[in-house]
């Protein structure tokens, strides 16, 4: 439990992700089964675990504490787990059994008799493994480990494989994972998915800018709308049916509604469809991060899948095949398998590029964020491959905000602020922040920026400074949203900075109200 | 035998003793002081007459240049004053700390100033002193600050640089106490390579080596170059470690040593990418264990998280009152 313990605790004190991979590493290689595997599937929220509330744990601190002395401690610490974690009385240092045995023994004790198994813990334990146990007791570990930046540290430590090729057997594997960890440490052949309906890795787009589409021959390429939803992966196999996010997080259970009539796997977009109209990205936010979902929801936002691409038809793999032929391949499969919330995207005509800058241009409304350019003889390949598809976004909205907060970056960045929240103005003297960017400067910006805001700060709250109002930024971003969760009432996605306008007089930022207008 | 607090008392201009007329650690110039560590704020500039450890007189002389008049005592050499006899006593805290023991009509005082019982290859150790009165610091005077052992510290730090060979540890210390201690647990681990130093921590170095502290080869890092410091230890004041300063290094691993790391929020507001748990103060268990040994049957307490330390010692009997004094713990929080 111990070295579990060690490597939460460094991994939510690091920011980068590449400063994370060497830790992840570390503890794979010097982990025995099972624990590195139970500890896999705890940081990439696979892990089962009959949780317990905080009211137990508060319960448990009370019998052992004064409660002046908790309620000064709690004031002081702010988080209920970190403060009993640290005020637990020290006792003499039983061994702690192994991470696998404390999740099985929390699978199999009655609730009765869970308090004072969780006590006898928290007695042998030092203070970080007591935090790590009530996180992960409670259901709370939060360290930002994706799923895939687990598969990667996995592939590099073993070092003769890909995430991409962890990811294709992924969803036939099952905590502790040890038929796993025997493949990448050479000890048996890679695990066999048979026919269990894993992901396969996506392939995804360059982003093209205006200037580069001159180059490309029209006749080579097939244009489709980009859609303004989630990619998705729907896969069904004799061993049953998934939907899958792009990072190959299995979404089955949020879109309940989303199933395949005959054995595939189908690459699309998942959108919420209203009479045959594409929803704003907003109303799909509602659905996606639940585990389950509520018949209201299932009524009021109808999901439905706008399919791409086809990947397997059957068992057929068919990722070798160029483009053309895919796309006749899903149009046959789509025709034998009709079915209500399953379409196709179409392909838009065209005889030269500048044919499709009018649909680029105008693709603001209807769940369209650009256009996407193909190559006619591609076949489907893993990752973001160059040369083959091609994303062309519309144009991005514009606005001119105050600067209003600085925060220091971290690794490469941490000695400079980089990352900015910017406002714009409610009443002639009121700003209200609208938005964070971190990106889109060339480093003599960030220079400049970093100057500007340490000669201009008037207040510091720990990392952060506020400033004066007194810098213009253009930010550039993808669409403006409503959202009752942020002070200004409105949430931009995609934020960058588009251009610093210090010559523009702060005055002169634009007003909330035209923001509101971009809402879509 | 008078209580003592008609002769020792809180004023504005700082903790008074009366018949001796003069100024505990005084937060302002006064004409007599006794001090107990050379933190600046404990130890301010410009006071007339100084008593104090010859080693914290050689830090404040460092520090603020001399004062007119200095005197210098040894550990448990009295000093009779009027119709006060003051002994210093060894505190643990940093190089030269002591404990004040007043001695006026048969009653005894003690004022700890900053203190810390855990062993410190750079001070000598704190003694207990039987006492009426004790006037302890609280700065970690919660049941939530247990120090961890702080070789077990220095062991992760490491652990950390041997996994992070590319990047260049970068420790946010106070130049005068951690720095030192610092080098000198490194030292004793076995880190035998040079230590880069932000050049505001070399002239204390350059003390604790005069008073015969073994500190190893230590370098300045301003004028190494970025390369070289890949794989190296850097120590650098807290203010430096993730600004402008710590830009000279490679995708630095910020760290921080401090009993404030114990607390995750304080480390993660600060940066921190591998917070270090190693405080130059008495935490909880050692705050109490000191007031039980000096057998003090009353208890002041000078600055930091009071009212727990007073609640917990009301359950033992003890008479606890909080004096608030202001401008403590400002230099060196930890």
């Amino acid at each position: 439990m111990k070295p579990f313990a060690d490597l939460l605790e460094r991994l939510l004190y690091t920011q980068s992700r590449t400063a994370k991979l060497p830790q992840l590493r570390h503890y794979f290689a010097t982990t025995p089964d099972p624990d590195r595997g139970i500890a896999l599937a705890a940081i990439t929220g696979e892990l089962t675990l009959h949780a317990a509330k905080p009211a137990l744990i508060r319960t448990l601190a009370a019998e052992r504490t004064d409660p002046t002395l908790f309620a000064l401690s709690y004031d002081f610490v702010g988080d209920l787990a970190e403060t009993i974690a640290l005020i637990w009385p020290p006792s003499q240092a039983t061994q702690l059994p192994g991470l696998a045995e404390i999740v099985a023994t929390l699978n199999s004790t009655a609730k009765p008799d869970l308090p004072a198994q969780i006590a006898a813990w928290l007695d042998a334990a030092d203070p970080s493994t007591r935090l790590a146990l009530l996180k992960l007791i409670t259901g709370g570990l939060r360290v930002g480990v994706s799923a895939r930046l687990a598969r990667i540290a996995l592939a590099e430590w073993a070092g003769h494989t890909t995430a991409d090729a962890i990811e294709e057997i992924w969803h036939s594997l099952a905590p502790p994972y040890t038929d796993l960890f025997a493949w990448l440490e050479h000890r048996a052949p890679r695990p066999d998915p048979a026919d269990a309906p894993v992901f396969r890795p996506l392939m995804l787009a360059n982003p093209l800018e205006t200037g580069d589409i001159a180059p490309l021959e029209a006749p080579l390429y097939r244009a489709e709308w980009k859609w303004d939803g989630i990619r998705v992966q729907l896969v069904s196999t004799a061993g049953g049916t998934r939907l899958y996010s792009r990072g190959a997080e299995d979404i089955s259970a949020t879109f309940p509604e989303i199933t395949c009539p005959s054995p595939a796997v189908l690459d699309g977009e998942l959108l919420i469809i209203r009479n045959g109209a594409v929803a704003p990205f907003a109303d799909l936010q509602q659905r996606l991060n639940r585990k389950t979902t509520t018949p209201k929801l299932l009524r009021d936002h109808p999901a439905a899948v706008r399919l791409y691409d086809i990947l397997f038809d059957g068992t057929e793999d068919l990722r070798g095949l160029p483009f053309d032929a895919r796309r006749a391949r899903l149009e046959a499969w789509h025709a034998r398998n009709p079915t209500p919330l399953l379409d196709q995207s179409p392909l838009i005509e065209f005889r030269t590029l500048d044919d499709l800058e009018p649909p680029r241009a105008n693709a603001r409304s209807a769940g369209i964020e650009g256009l996407m350019l193909k190559r006619a003889n591609s076949p489907y390949l893993p990752g973001r491959p160059r040369g083959h598809w091609w994303k062309h976004k519309r144009d991005p909205l514009t606005i001119d905000a105050v600067l209003m907060y600085a925060q220091r970056g971290h690794g490469k960045r941490s000695g400079l602020y980089s990352d900015y929240t910017f406002g714009l103005w409610r009443t002639d003297t009121e700003l209200v922040p609208i938005g964070k960017a971190y990106f889109g400067f060339t480093d003599r910006e960030l220079d400049f920026l970093d100057k500007w805001i340490r000669a201009n700060t008037t207040a510091r709250f720990g990392p952060v400074r506020e400033v004066s109002p007194g810098l213009v930024l253009e930010i550039a971003f993808d669409a403006a949203q409503l959202s009752p969760r942020h002070k200004s009432g409105v949430a931009l996605r995609f934020p960058r900075i588009a251009r610093l306008r210090a010559d523009k007089p702060h005055q002169e930022a634009d007003r909330l109200e035209t923001l509101m207008k971009l809402i879509k | 035998m008078p209580p003592v607090d008609t002769w020792l008392y809180p004023t504005p201009q700082g903790l008074y003793c009366a018949p001796g007329d003069f100024f505990i650690d005084p937060p302002r110039p006064v004409p007599r002081a006794v001090i107990t560590h050379a933190h600046s704020d404990h130890a301010r500039p410009g006071n007339h007459t100084v008593a104090a450890s010859s080693a914290t007189l050689a830090l404040m002389r460092a520090r603020h240049g001399p004062c007119p008049a200095e005197t210098p005592l040894a550990w448990g050499e009295p000093l009779h004053h009027r119709d006060v006899t003051i002994t210093l006593h060894p505190a643990g805290h940093v190089l030269g700390s002591a404990q004040i023991v007043l001695d006026h009509q048969g009653t005894r005082a003690v004022i700890s100033g900053d203190y810390k019982r855990a062993p410190d290859p750079t001070c000598d150790p704190f003694t207990p002193i039987q006492c009426d009165l004790f006037i302890t610091e609280a700065t970690f005077a919660l049941p939530i600050f247990r120090h961890p052992p702080a070789a077990a510290e220095i062991a992760r730090l490491l652990a950390s640089v041997a996994l992070f060979p590319g990047r260049t540890h970068v420790i946010g210390a106070y130049s005068l106490g951690k720095t030192q201690r610092l080098i000198a647990l490194l030292r004793q681990s076995g880190w035998n390579e040079p230590i880069y130093l932000h050049g505001a921590l070399l002239p204390m170095c350059a003390i604790y080596q005069q008073h015969g502290i073994e500190l190893g080869d230590l370098r300045p890092a301003t004028v190494a170059e970025k390369r070289d410091l890949i794989g190296r230890i850097v120590l650098a004041p807290p203010s430096a470690i993730a600004d402008r300063w710590a830009r000279r290094l490679e995708d630095p691993v910020v760290c921080m040593a401090s009993g404030w790391m114990r607390v995750r929020q304080r480390a993660k507001q600060g940066g921190v990418e591998l917070p270090l748990v190693i405080s130059d103060h008495a935490d909880w268990d050692e705050l109490n264990q000191t007031i039980d040994d000096t057998g003090a049957r009353e208890v002041w307490v000078t600055h930091g998280t009071e009212d727990a330390l007073i609640h917990e010692i009301s359950k033992r009997g003890i008479k606890g009152r909080a004096l608030r004094l202001i401008g403590y713990g400002e230099e060196e929080a930890a």
